[in-house]
């Protein structure tokens, strides 16, 4: 039986990677790609949460599949967004775009 | 259990009684056992392949009004062998610049996509990989990981043209996958279950009568899905070399070539499956092996066709192709679902006054349903006829009769 | 040990790898691949919670349409095929910093909640769960506002979408 605490804890980790990710990387793309991993370690916390308090009902899941079509929603727009400001400015490289710094 | 209701499972507990005379623990001979059993159909869908390029190549040269290779064996059945040994023993060329990890990992994503759907497609109600309760989706999940596999081959082939090619390749595979799901809804939701046995068990009668429309949806999908024509602008010799594969020599194009074949034998098998009612026959529960030769038998009939459509169409280009998916298949595949919810809930709703009995009801139900898509047939027609390109009448303007031009004024004087 | 605590250690040991791999590769499309071994590495997990559904469309959703969109805007957005330069940029000590003192804090607050080490309650009806999750998320009392508002997040997005990265006709 594996418990909650290991599940909990692999998310933790997860997410701090991402966050670490979204700090520290250059490239806007892998600033989207952190995001990504932090979005997927909310759902395993999601899940886990569902299937270790209250198995019975179903508001886990449904609360998943809805971060679920956020998180794609989300990526989709946001390369879009960096595609367009690539043929712009011809670099994806996020301290470039900083015309809007004060 | 004996061995005629159930050989699968009779099989598998022979060999866990001679593990545990070994001296193994349960939990190894599950593993072990488990893994014989995808190791043997893995190998099962690969010796399937043999005897598909065969009968392709026979295929090709019967419509083609010449024999088709009949040197190497009787009617030429072992000509597949001394191809693989052909391809194994080309050399490797691998282009320089190439993302090595990334140029090896791609034919083997390919191979697997097409594997791993394998796992839940039953050959009998009690001989399937695995009964997963999310089978239908699980065929969707594997194939988007054969898209993955042909843009990797192209980026990592350091090639221009393999990079285009995989583009386009890739476009039109994500493109079609749209409504081959939705086309793969309809089944599940007149068979009330997504798992793929479950929906063989509830064709009493097959979805193809059902759902037709679906059907033809389906099997173009899954047809542009592999590549085959008329939708083989993935791998059209005459246009971009050979696309994401151009880079590829040796074993790593024969698994792409192998993949291609067994995606082209796998989709025969789920459209089988899925509308034309799998294992189902006379006495198919009763003796299992009996379903399994049903299956085979509607399987080779859709690869038939599959293989008559190959051969004598022309391909699409890929703008064609593009607007093909998203202007007519994807509207007409979410109009034939919500028409199928509707007319499915309505005959729920008005079965119990109706007073059918037990046997007719679910042909009546296919009736309805029938005509349901034939309606929705007939519109669709109107609707095609009425985007007709117009022929335009062209009024032609007098001709200027021919006159000599006048001599210049300095050549007269 | 059981043979679920092992497979949890060796996804999650692969997983977290992948992870790290993710954010600190040079190369941007190997850092899309090992995305991709993450996300498999969660489809995993997924299956071990009894969630099988959710897998596979971790598979279908993420593996098979996200990470290609990844793969795809790396392709449309480098002018060379190598990556050049370092891909952190000068304060990444900072950013470790605080990702650690976020993961003690939340360590923290979880190690002081009594239900940390609970372990699963028995699931009566595995099989079930798919029809009930689909009639909760139409059914008005249940879920189905945040359903229909998730659809017209994505019908939105993909307009966006749509528009912003078309190309401008002169």
């Amino acid at each position: 039986m594996i418990p909650l605490s290991w599940y909990l804890t692999f998310a933790a980790i997860l997410f701090c990677i991402g966050l670490y990710g979204v700090l520290v990387r250059k490239n806007a793309i892998a600033i989207l790609m952190s995001i990504e991993l932090m979005l997927n370690s909310v759902i395993i916390n999601l899940i886990s949460f569902w299937r270790y308090r209250a198995p019975e009902g179903i508001s886990g899941q449904a609360f998943a599949i809805v971060v679920f079509a956020v998180a794609a929603a989300e990526v989709s727009v946001g390369l879009a967004l960096i595609i367009s400001i690539y043929r712009r400015r011809k670099s994806v490289v996020a301290e470039d775009m900083n015309l809007m710094k004060w | 259990m004996n061995f005629i209701s159930d050989p699968v499972a009779f099989i598998a507990d022979l060999l866990a009684k001679l593990l545990f005379r070994i001296g193994l623990s349960q939990i190894q001979v599950t593993v072990v056992s488990e893994f014989i059993g995808a190791f043997l159909l893995g190998v099962f869908g690969f010796s399937l392949v043999i005897f598909t390029i065969w009968l392709e190549r026979k295929l090709y040269g019967r419509i083609q009004d010449r024999i088709g290779p009949n040197r190497v064996g009787p009617w030429g059945i072992f000509q597949t062998f001394p191809d693989m040994i052909k391809i194994f023993t080309k050399e490797y060329i691998t282009p320089v610049g190439a993302d090595k990890i990334v140029y090896n990992l791609a034919p083997i994503l390919s191979v697997s996509a097409v594997l791993l759907t394998w796992a839940v497609i039953p050959f009998a109600p009690t001989i399937v990989g695995t009964d997963l309760n999310v089978g239908v989706i699980y065929l969707m999940a594997v194939g988007s990981i054969g898209a993955l596999g042909i843009i990797l081959a192209g980026w990592s082939s350091n090639n221009k043209y393999s990079l285009i090619g995989a583009f386009r390749a890739v476009a039109q595979v994500v493109s079609y996958e749209v409504p081959m799901i939705l086309a793969l809804l309809i089944p599940v939701l007149l068979g009330q279950s997504m798992g793929v046995n479950s929906l063989v068990y509830a064709q009493k009668v097959w979805f193809i009568f059902l759902a037709p429309v679906a059907a033809f949806i389906f099997f173009t999908s899954c047809m542009a899905e592999t590549g085959r024509a008329p939708f083989d602008l993935l791998e059209a010799e005459s246009e971009i070399v050979a696309g994401y594969q151009t880079e590829y020599s040796g074993l790593k194009f024969g698994m792409f070539y192998v993949g291609e074949f067994l995606h082209a034998f796998t989709i025969s098998a789920l459209v089988a499956t899925l509308f034309l009612g799998g294992w189902r026959g006379p006495w198919a529960q009763q003796v299992p092996i009996l379903g399994v030769a049903w299956f085979f038998m509607k399987t080779f009939l859709v690869y038939f066709v599959v293989v008559l459509i190959r051969i004598s169409m022309p391909r699409l280009r890929i703008d064609q192709m593009l607007n093909f998916n998203w202007k007519f298949l994807t509207p007409l595949a979410l109009v034939m679902l919500i028409v199928t919810a509707f007319v499915e809930k309505g005959f729920l709703l008005i079965s119990p006054d109706l007073g059918l009995t037990d046997s007719a009801l679910p042909w009546v139900r296919a009736g309805v349903h029938l005509f349901s898509n034939l309606v929705v047939v007939l519109i669709t027609i109107q609707i095609l006829k009425s985007h007709r390109i117009k022929a335009v009448r062209v009024v032609a303007k007098p001709r200027p009769v021919a006159v000599a031009p006048e001599p210049p004024a300095s050549v007269i004087s | 040990m059981t043979a679920q605590q092992i497979i949890f250690l060796v996804v999650a040991a692969v997983t977290l790898i992948a992870g790290i791999s993710v954010v600190t590769s040079r190369n941007l499309i190997h850092s899309a691949l090992w995305l991709i071994l993450t996300l498999a590495g969660v489809a995993v997990f997924y299956v071990l919670l009894n969630a099988g559904f959710f897998a596979v469309i971790q598979v279908v959703v993420y593996i098979g349409a996200i990470a290609i969109l990844f793969i795809f805007a790396v392709m449309l957005t480098r002018r060379v095929m190598q990556d050049t330069g370092p891909q952190s940029n000068s304060y990444w000590w900072l950013g470790a910093l605080i990702a650690l003192l976020l993961f003690a804090g939340i360590a923290l607050i979880f190690t002081n909640w009594q239900g940390f080490k609970a372990l699963p309650p028995v699931m009566l009806d595995q099989s079930g769960k798919l029809v009930q999750l689909g009639l909760s998320l139409v059914s008005p009392d249940k879920y189905l506002l945040p359903f229909e508002l998730a659809s017209v997040l994505l019908v939105a997005g993909m307009i966006g979408a749509i528009y912003v990265a078309g190309e401008k006709k002169q």
